[in-house]
């Protein structure tokens, strides 16, 4: 009895020994892969990783003299600070106000434009509305913003026609004036980006099942009730997932574009999170502060991802995750 | 029966009108703003000032260009994106593509959680602030490398290349490595050559980015003579620097009929140029990345 179990012992002491050699003699055959692999892991741990880590400066009171793990706690004063700020209320206005514009009216065009584009029959047509549709995407946004403010200037072509045909009496510098600001914002990303989100929906589209369309024309259908009928609803899956990432995206007013558009004559509106992070961050160096309002802004856009995702699987039954 | 079905053509021709008409529309709005900036740039900058021109140069001149081209700022930010955009693209590609590989074998002990690893970073990023302390620490800040280190690797385009290797034969390496060849070498003779289509793609990408980017340009560096042509121009357009610009061009103010408009319109096309000349040939690359990005994402 005894020794049976010693034995069994022994057994299953070397399956133990001999599973981990082969362990061994796998990573060792493998040596260059993970040498491989693990560029790559260091690659993020370095510059994904630490930034991630850097985030509690956030509840610190880092100076930059100092590393990170010396700086005393503050627990959510910067938080507390920031709720309490006069330009709080101007950031969030600002942001959501941009935001929800460019998803209200934004977010339909794109649709609208590939459905549209896909009744075109002329195939070489079609190619060269999609081709030329594409092109802003590929400007640099400080290249835009240049053609806005020369078009939006004083001496600029939407002034000059705008007196020509009897509209204005004197031009209007546009970007100087707060209110014209948001308009601005939202019509050149349209602009600039409408060719290129319809891309996804044209992939849809030509996804569908023509068998679909055949079916239809034989009941008698026209191309507005094809499209009704069955363009929409097949491609409504595609439309409820963008829609969930766009409202994640929603507090992510584009850097790049306000921050060319942006002066300080129309600071009162044109003044977004991003920027806000970058003007006290940046130029102010108050890192600790810049870093909380920065979380601030992720931790809403998460909620609202979250949400987003629930009232469209509630209602659609489509849904992220 | 007959009429009903004239009365339907008769709605889909005016559908199928409105359509076209729009779509031109459309066209034409892209397109004019490109080439009324275009138009701007070759005409006379004093002569502009006076308005009504709208299709075509009134004054043809290329003073403004010339003042441009003498501009030594402008050539060595010219430079610096050209580096910039050739260094950046090969490194991401030749590295990410190499990391890819490793996690593109089943085999790869620890694959799930190197995996994890770099999905939580798709989700997750430290934000501005941290991001530039962490290049402040590295002492990447006014640094050339600043461009090229922190881009050089994405999971996203990882995945994109990942989901291309799974499908290159399996014999083709083997062959090799009875061979005795080594991973490093398969990769390089074997893998990269057959990827021709997903590098070119994902090269695309990520040199659009490179020259377009003006952003590291403001946020990492100080020093004039390391900002990329995109930050320049940015600077050009928001403030005055366009001034000094005419101050050194050929014969001062008063000779050449250029004006800081002019200055930057010039600048403006020169930048735009390449983009606009490649992109014909290369949407189809750009669309299939797109649709790969989103299929996986």
């Amino acid at each position: 009895m005894v020794k049976e179990t010693t034995l069994k012992n022994c057994t299953s002491k070397l399956r133990k020994k001999k599973k981990i050699n082969k362990f061994w003699q796998k990573l060792k055959r493998q040596k260059e892969l993970q040498i491989m692999a693990w560029a790559g892991i260091i690659w993020m741990i370095i510059f994904n990783y630490i930034p991630m880590y850097g985030i509690i400066i956030a509840f610190k009171d880092y100076s930059i003299i100092k590393p990170i793990s010396e700086a005393p706690w503050v627990g959510l004063e910067h938080f507390v600070e920031f709720f309490k700020d006069e330009n709080f209320y101007m950031v969030i206005r600002n942001t959501l106000g941009i935001s929800l514009l460019k998803l209200i009216i934004g977010f339909p065009l794109p649709i609208i434009f590939a459905i549209l584009l896909n009744e075109i029959r002329h195939i070489g047509f079609k190619r060269t509305v999609q081709t030329i549709s594409y092109l802003p995407h590929f400007l640099s946004w400080v290249v835009l913003g240049g053609i806005m403010i020369n078009w939006l200037s004083e001496t600029g072509i939407i002034n000059e026609l705008l007196i020509k045909f009897g509209v204005l009496d004197k031009p209007i510098t546009f970007l100087s004036e707060p209110k014209y600001f948001w308009g601005i914002a939202v019509i050149s990303d349209i602009w600039k980006e409408l060719g290129w989100s319809a891309i996804i929906y044209l992939a849809a589209i030509s996804g569908i099942d023509p068998e679909l369309y055949e079916a239809a024309t034989m009941d008698g259908a026209g191309r507005l009730a094809k499209i009704k009928y069955i363009t929409i609803p097949c491609i409504q899956g595609t439309i409820a997932v963008l829609f969930i990432l766009a409202v994640g995206n929603l507090l992510n007013t584009n850097f790049d574009q306000i921050f060319v558009l942006r002066n300080s004559l129309n600071q009162s509106m044109s003044e977004v999170i991003d920027i806000y992070v970058y003007r006290i961050g940046i130029q102010s160096a108050r890192f600790s502060y810049a870093t909380a309002v920065g979380l601030f802004k992720s931790v809403i856009a998460l909620i609202l991802l979250i949400i987003a995702n629930f009232v469209t699987k509630k209602l659609k039954g489509n849904s992220l995750f | 029966m007959i009429n009903a079905f004239k009365r339907k053509d008769k709605k889909e021709i005016i559908f199928d009108i409105f359509n076209t008409c729009l779509m031109i529309f459309i066209c034409f709005i892209t397109l004019y703003p490109i080439w009324y900036t275009l138009v701007l740039s070759f005409n006379d900058g004093t002569d502009a000032m006076l308005g009504g021109i709208y299709w075509w140069p009134r004054k043809f001149s290329l003073e403004s260009y010339k003042a441009v081209f003498q501009n030594i700022g402008i050539i060595k930010a010219f430079g610096v994106t050209i580096a910039r955009t050739v260094i950046g693209t090969v490194t991401n590609v030749l590295f990410t593509a190499m990391v890819a590989y490793a996690f593109s074998k089943k085999d790869l002990v620890g694959r799930k959680v190197y995996l994890t690893i770099g999905i939580i970073t798709m989700f997750f990023n430290g934000g501005l602030i941290p991001n530039f302390l962490l290049m402040k620490n590295l002492g990447l800040l006014d640094s050339f490398w600043v461009y090229i280190f922190p881009t050089m690797f994405n999971f996203f385009n990882l995945i994109i290349f990942v989901s291309f290797f799974k499908e290159i034969p399996k014999a083709l390496e083997e062959s090799v490595m009875i061979d005795g060849a080594n991973h490093f070498v398969i990769f390089w003779k074997i893998i990269l050559p057959l990827s021709a289509p997903v590098i070119a793609t994902i090269a695309l990408f990520t040199g659009v980015f490179h020259w377009n980017d003006y952003f590291f340009g403001v946020i990492y560096i100080n020093n004039p003579d390391l900002q990329p042509i995109q930050t320049y121009l940015y600077k050009v357009i928001a403030q005055a620097t366009s001034n000094q610009m005419l101050m050194n061009a050929p014969g001062g103010i008063s000779k050449a009929n250029i004006t800081s408009t002019s200055i930057k319109l010039a600048t403006m096309v020169i930048t735009t140029f390449p983009i606009v000349c490649v992109y014909p040939f290369l949407q189809k690359y750009f669309v299939k990345g797109m649709l790969l990005g989103s299929v996986k994402g």
